[in-house]
């Protein structure tokens, strides 16, 4: 029957699909021109009202003939299709519904829409829990406050008899109402031989109550003594740790807050230029190679380069860099940051999960999944708690039955309930995987994103951190920072001529003059004979005037007098910068000098790292003069000059060989070998250019407190770690040999099983609230 | 009294033999994918044969709003994912060696374990 309506509403829509698809044509012309030079994608969809083999064609017909799709394949067993090509996921789904069917984007909520709808049922969870809570502490409550006034608890006449089985049997109500999941987990867990938290709840409570029922029904069977009732243990206990997994909900909201920030930085729509026109669509829909206008405030909804316009872009949410940077066109911008002051067109690169943003969301994401080394033992003794408890139970119990004072009965259950409900393997299961949520989420809003829960550890107990030189200390950009005249010549007359000399040539030193003629707004010319003199300088004319510029050699040659300037270039190159002569018809005019500048605050940085007890080192593939001078400026005591990068590699074994844990700072790509032999390997991101895949951490803006900031974090996660982990292991170490009875020949002192229920609850409690703490970290960086 | 003790002797020896000793039924992946769903205490199935060198899709569902259960992690092959609730959630298991891979939930509650042979 189904079936059948399902293929007579197929044929029908199948028509219609057929319309939808050529209306799309004409429609997106255009759009399709443009896809035929981007990257096809893949889109998956699940499928929803497929109920027989021959749905299969109809759906992937229908699909095929939508704009921009290359393929579509039907996998039936999984009622999913995959589709090649670049169509917009709404037309797509359109497409389906066009054939009969229902379809929604596999894994299509938007991470705000799986945020929201996690929050909503945390909220409905914690709703139940609550209730739970009251219904059984309305019972256990009364009962208790009874007992500790009366202290008469027992059954010894009829009437007691009469009234304890009523309110046994509110008690199973309870048990049924409010602890329902408990021993449903705990039933199934025990038949697939595996036993859990629940376990442990469901048998303490369980035999506390059976053991009062067999008090109710069978009096005579137990000594005198022993006949007393444990109802109230058994509601209380239900009712506090439903609260304490309540509250444990509202604790653990608050540890993926860092996440959340994040995913809250995503546009939700985006204004792109269709035909002329602007129309605002949601960014899901939003095609590779679209042109997106953003307006002054509007954050950027993918990634893409600048075409048209000039801005300053709010980078801060991602790289932590509080300054806002100037764009213009062919410059970068990232999803997620804000557009502050102009107006700018840009095309769309990277839309979709290729974004940075979002994988950087992931990396997060899986980051705060895993576990440093230090939590493995833990997960070792969670593996084999709950039965070890269970022993212990049955052992105490045993050994109140042969050697308790009389009532034996009374002591053996008590001491053997308590035991189970004290032990708590949810706080040693907690310890380490709520302070490594915090702690990654807290260093990604400081720009640091850590690749996994090793990293975090290594990183905090970093010895020595190798740092290259070039662009990692330095701007990795040369500047010109001196122009000495030696002439008649204005600065900018120099800079200009120099600059017009210069644009022929691709040097470094070449492109920094040309670069700084740029800022200065200093006008370059056209000159013709040019001529580039292998490693020694270049020579043109302008406006019939013989232009040179080079090194002294070069000025030798040509006979050029230097004077006293050789002193000056002398000492601009003990201070670790490069002097270069420029001569105008043999003729000295000025000393220029270039340098690739130490950031501005590298200094401060290193300064941090080095007062943390971190020796810091410096590699460089640099001659000696220029990398003391460097290395004597930003504070470092240790360099090795003219490294190959290979050498590099070799210097960071030389260190661990020497038994420090070493720490290596490069671009990520030249230093990948060195990146890869260090303990850990940090990648230093200038603005947004990450290579996220390369290090072990990563750093999304220049500065080097970023390295100062991961290590921070690192420290206080593990110390985090450390206090939830001893805090959890005394807890239980301390707890069950007290419940057991162990101490009650010394102090005459046994734990009263509600009281175990009560720390029990609040153990986790206490350590997601510890792990909370850390939200509160800030690094200084000074 | 001895009567008491042997029979406690008797329940710890059970509890060893049930949680450690007992050899578990597997469920074998057919078509390349099953389909665990995740709901009151426990994975279903919880222990999973693959074939070795193939790759197979788990499709999660999870039924149990406790938010221990939210978090899968297989730690040996580095995934972990998150299961969104009353929704499915597909894993895909790279082809990989023979072995027993664990799978579990963040806290260690809800266990499973994948044999791939």
């Amino acid at each position: 029957m189904n079936s059948k309506t399902d293929s007579a509403k197929a044929h029908g829509c199948c028509s219609g699909g057929d319309k939808t698809s050529t209306a799309n044509e004409a429609v997106d012309t255009k759009t399709q021109t443009r896809q035929v030079s981007s990257d096809a994608s893949e889109i998956q969809l699940n499928i929803q009202g497929a109920s027989c083999a021959s749905c299969v064609t109809k759906i992937e017909t229908a699909l095929k003939q939508v704009a921009g799709v290359t393929g579509a394949e039907m996998n039936f067993a999984q009622r999913t299709v995959l589709i090649n090509g670049n169509a917009s996921p709404s037309k797509l789904v359109s497409a389906v519904e066009g054939a009969g069917y229902n379809a929604t984007l596999a894994n299509a909520d938007s991470d705000e829409a799986a945020i929201e709808e996690k929050e909503q049922a945390d909220w409905a969870y914690y709703k139940k829990l609550m209730r739970h809570m009251v219904i059984a502490l309305s019972l256990g409550v009364p009962l208790m406050i009874y007992g500790l006034v009366t202290g008469e608890m027992s059954v010894n006449t009829t009437t007691e008899r009469i009234v304890w089985l009523i309110i046994g049997l509110m008690t199973l109500g309870v048990m049924v109402f409010s602890g329902r999941h408990f021993y449903v987990g705990a039933w199934n867990s025990f038949k697939n031989h595996s036993a859990n938290m629940d376990t442990l709840i469901a048998l303490g409570t369980g035999t506390a109550w059976l053991y009062s029922m067999t008090v109710v029904f069978f009096p005579g069977y137990v000594p005198e003594m022993a006949r007393h009732v444990y109802f109230e243990a058994t509601a209380m206990i239900i009712g506090l740790i439903n609260l304490g997994l309540a509250l444990e909900i509202k604790a653990r909201g608050k540890t993926s807050e860092a996440i959340k920030r994040l995913i809250g930085l995503q546009a939700k729509t985006a204004r792109v230029i269709r035909d002329g026109d602007d129309i605002d669509i949601p960014i899901e829909d939003v095609l590779l190679n679209d042109l997106i206008r953003v307006r002054p405030g509007e954050r950027i909804s993918v990634d893409g380069v600048v075409v048209e316009g000039q801005t300053s872009i709010d980078e801060s949410m991602l790289t932590g860099e509080p300054m806002p940077i100037e764009k213009r066109k062919d410059d970068e911008v990232v999803a997620g940051t804000i557009n502050k002051s102009g107006s700018i067109v840009f095309r769309a690169e990277r839309v979709g999960k290729d974004t940075a943003l979002a994988q950087i969301i992931n990396m997060v994401k899986r980051a705060q999944n895993s576990k440093p080394p230090i939590g493995r033992l833990a997960d070792v003794i969670s593996a084999y708690f709950v039965p070890v408890v269970m022993i212990i139970a049955v052992m105490s119990a045993l050994a109140w039955l042969n050697f308790g004072p009389a009532p034996e009965v009374a002591f053996a259950i008590v001491s053997a309930t308590t035991v189970l409900i004290i032990a708590c393997p949810c706080a040693l299961g907690l310890a380490t995987p709520m302070s490594v949520m915090v702690g990654v989420g807290k260093a990604a809003e400081a720009g640091v994103l850590i690749r996994n829960g090793e990293a975090l550890q290594s990183a905090s107990k970093i010895t020595t951190m190798v740092l290259d030189k070039t662009g990692t200390i330095t701007e990795g950009a040369p500047k010109v920072t001196d122009v000495v005249i030696a002439s008649d010549h204005s600065q900018d007359e120099v800079l200009s001529l120099a600059a017009s000399l210069e644009s022929g040539s691709e040097h470094p030193l070449a492109m920094a003059i040309v670069e700084s003629a740029k800022e200065q707004g200093v006008p370059i010319h056209s000159v013709t004979d040019f001529q580039s003199i292998a490693g020694k300088g270049v020579e043109a004319i302008l406006n019939s005037q013989r232009l040179l510029f080079g090194n002294e050699k070069l000025m030798k040659e040509q006979g050029i007098e230097l004077h006293h300037y050789i002193d000056k270039a002398q000492r601009l190159a003990a201070d670790a910068k490069t002097p270069m002569y420029f001569a105008i018809d043999s003729i000295l005019v000025a000393v220029i000098a270039v340098a690739d500048p130490i950031k501005p605050d590298s200094i401060d940085a290193i300064k941090r790292l080095q007062h943390n007890g971190i020796r810091v080192v410096m590699l460089t593939g640099d001659n000696r003069v220029t990398a003391k001078a460097v290395a004597r400026k930003a504070g470092i005591v240790d360099y090795v000059a003219e490294v190959m990068p290979e050498d590099k590699a070799n210097k960071i074994l030389e260190l661990q060989r020497e038994g420090e844990i070493v720490g290596m700072t490069g671009d990520g790509i030249n230093d990948a070998p060195a990146l890869a032999h260090a303990n850990v390997g940090f990648a230093i991101g200038t603005g947004t250019d990450v290579a996220i895949e390369s290090a072990d951490i990563t750093l999304m803006r220049g500065s080097l407190h970023g390295l100062a900031d991961a290590i921070a974090v690192s420290k206080a996660t593990l110390r985090n770690i450390k206090q939830n982990l001893f805090g959890a292991f005394i807890y239980n170490v301390a707890g069950i040999p007290f419940a057991a009875g162990v101490f009650y020949p010394i102090l005459g002192l046994l734990l009263n099983p509600v009281i175990a229920g009560a720390a029990m609850a609040f153990s986790s409690l206490t350590v997601v609230t510890n792990a909370n703490r850390l939200r509160l970290f800030k690094a200084k960086e000074h | 009294m001895m009567w008491i003790n042997l029979i406690g002797l008797v329940v710890i020896g059970l509890i060893v033999w049930w949680f450690w000793f007992y050899q578990t039924k597997s469920t074998d992946v057919k078509d390349g994918s099953i389909e665990v769903r995740v709901k009151d205490g426990v994975y279903q199935p919880a222990n999973i044969t693959v074939p070795a060198n193939e790759s197979v899709q788990l499709l999660f569902y999870r039924e149990d709003a406790t938010p221990c259960a939210e978090t899968l992690l297989i730690p040996e092959l580095e995934i972990s994912e998150t299961l969104a609730l009353n929704k499915r959630v597909t894993v895909t298991i790279p082809a990989s060696n023979a072995g027993v891979y664990p799978f579990h939930c963040q806290m260690q509650m809800y266990r499973g374990t994948l044999v791939i042979k």
